[in-house]
């Protein structure tokens, strides 16, 4: 049975109102861009989206926010996104902040079959609140749980048709994780390429984990902060 | 007058040892690699997956796929390797990185910071500071020693949502260097020379002490 899909619909079969939706990505950069419009499209609402950032207004998962239909973020960083902010304080929209590291960790872990694990971070602040907190050596360490979720939306730079990935620079980001701890892992990606093209010993994600694929239909990449020096 | 950001950053430059490999955090910390001899030798980590962090792009070397924490276009140096958001903090958490240099709202005698979180009013969250602040072997601030309401961000205790607690090694600001002398007090090693050293004093909201043998800073 081939993973590779040939539409964004195809992609998303059996996406449904109140999943939770991991997805790859640091700012706009790594973004499953062609998965997140598809959701957007299909209309689903009340989504529990797990993602280090929002996206910005109009782009990434912002698209989500305007049409309401994400009911809740774990995120560690929003402040590109004026909308979020504002439904955030209108209490519109919940939100749990997840610090960055804890937040990879997390999605490691569920991905891994780790239910919980210990660390340093966060302990004495608000983000250890009602959590068990645990002194190994002379330090405390906070309990935080791993996260796994219905879909995994992955932004890969190739895929072969079994799966096996290859990210590009700074995009691999929270994608291999993410991908790992999806029931269903979709990976859109900008060349399939066939068994054997790829290396073995400089694949980033093993095909396991991978479910469905797909070739984005085309891909904006677009740039948040355009930072340049003269010659 | 105080410290201007680029005096700040050259200041904290010289705490980088050779062969440091160093996150530096967004706004007066970025800087700080303008002032970073290249006999060195430093890495820079970018959180979002890279050691090894370049300068900005030409505009012909511009890539979606390279950006640092700030998201803004970057480039790879010789040596760089890319990595996983989990890889990254590994990095961090794991006591690999030898020295954080971010920036604060405030910090207290504790060597606790606050940076992330102003309650019904700025929700923007932590990224990796809480991590960083954890992780790394080494935690040096650098910030305006004032708010913009002129409000002293070096206090006894912090009221704002703590990013860590008793983490912080040293302050740099545009007043002067404090060491943070833990669950006492600030100990004052260098004043910005246009400021008397008692004046510093005045400016700050928490114990200060003037350290034995300090002086003006050489700016």
């Amino acid at each position: 049975m081939s993973k590779v899909v040939h539409s964004v619909k195809d992609a998303l079969d059996g996406v449904n109102d109140n999943m939770t939706i991991l997805l790859g990505g640091f700012g706009l950069c790594g973004i499953a861009e062609n998965l997140i419009v598809g959701l957007r499209d299909s209309g689903v609402r009340g989504l529990t989206c797990v993602s280090n950032n929002a996206g910005v207004d109009e782009f990434g998962l912002g698209l989500l926010l305007q049409t309401r239909q994400i009911k809740k973020m774990m995120s560690s960083y929003v402040g590109e996104n004026a909308i979020f902010e504002r439904q955030f304080l209108s209490g519109e929209l919940d939100l749990e902040f997840v610090p960055q590291g804890t937040l990879a960790e997390r999605l490691r872990a569920g991905g891994a079959g780790i239910p919980a694990f210990f660390t340093p971070t966060g302990v004495g602040t608000q983000i250890a609140e009602g959590k068990e907190i645990r002194t190994f050596g002379n330090r405390q360490y906070v309990m935080e749980m791993g996260i796994t979720g219905d879909f995994a939306l992955v932004k890969a730079w190739k895929a072969d048709t079994f799966g096996n990935l290859v990210y590009r620079k700074t995009s691999r980001n929270f994608n291999p994780m993410v991908a790992t701890a999806g029931k269903i892992t979709v990976v859109e990606v900008e060349e399939i390429v066939p068994l054997g093209e790829l290396d073995p010993d400089q694949i980033h994600t093993p095909g396991v984990y991978v479910q469905r694929i797909l070739k984005s239909p085309k891909l904006e990449k677009r740039i948040e902060n355009r930072t340049i020096r003269k010659a | 007058m105080p410290l201007t950001k680029e005096q700040i950053a050259r200041r904290i430059a010289r705490e980088i040892q050779s062969g440091f490999c160093v996150n530096l955090g967004i706004g007066i910390p970025t800087l700080v690699a303008n002032y970073i001899p290249d006999s060195l030798g430093v890495m820079l980590q970018s959180e979002n997956g890279l050691l090894g962090l370049g300068p900005f792009p030409l505009e012909s070397e511009i890539d979606p796929d390279l950006i640092n924490a700030g998201k803004q276009t970057v480039t790879a140096v010789k040596g760089a390797s890319f990595f996983s958001s989990a890889d990254s903090f590994a990095m961090i958490r794991g006591g690999h990185i030898d020295l954080t240099v971010l920036g604060a709202m405030q910090v207290d005698r504790e060597g606790s910071i606050a940076n992330w979180m102003i309650p019904g009013k700025m929700v923007k969250g932590m990224g990796g500071a809480m991590d960083l602040v954890a992780g790394a072997r080494r935690v040096i601030v650098a910030m305006q020693h004032t708010d913009k309401d002129g409000v002293p961000k070096l206090v006894n205790k912090c009221t704002l949502p703590l990013t860590g607690v008793g983490c912080i090694d040293r302050v740099v600001s545009d007043y002067g260097v404090f060491d943070v002398v833990r669950g006492s007090h600030f100990r004052l090693l260098e004043w910005a020379p246009d400021l008397s050293p008692e004046a510093v004093v005045r400016a700050t909201g928490a114990e200060v002490e003037i350290a034995k043998g300090a002086k003006a800073m050489d700016v």
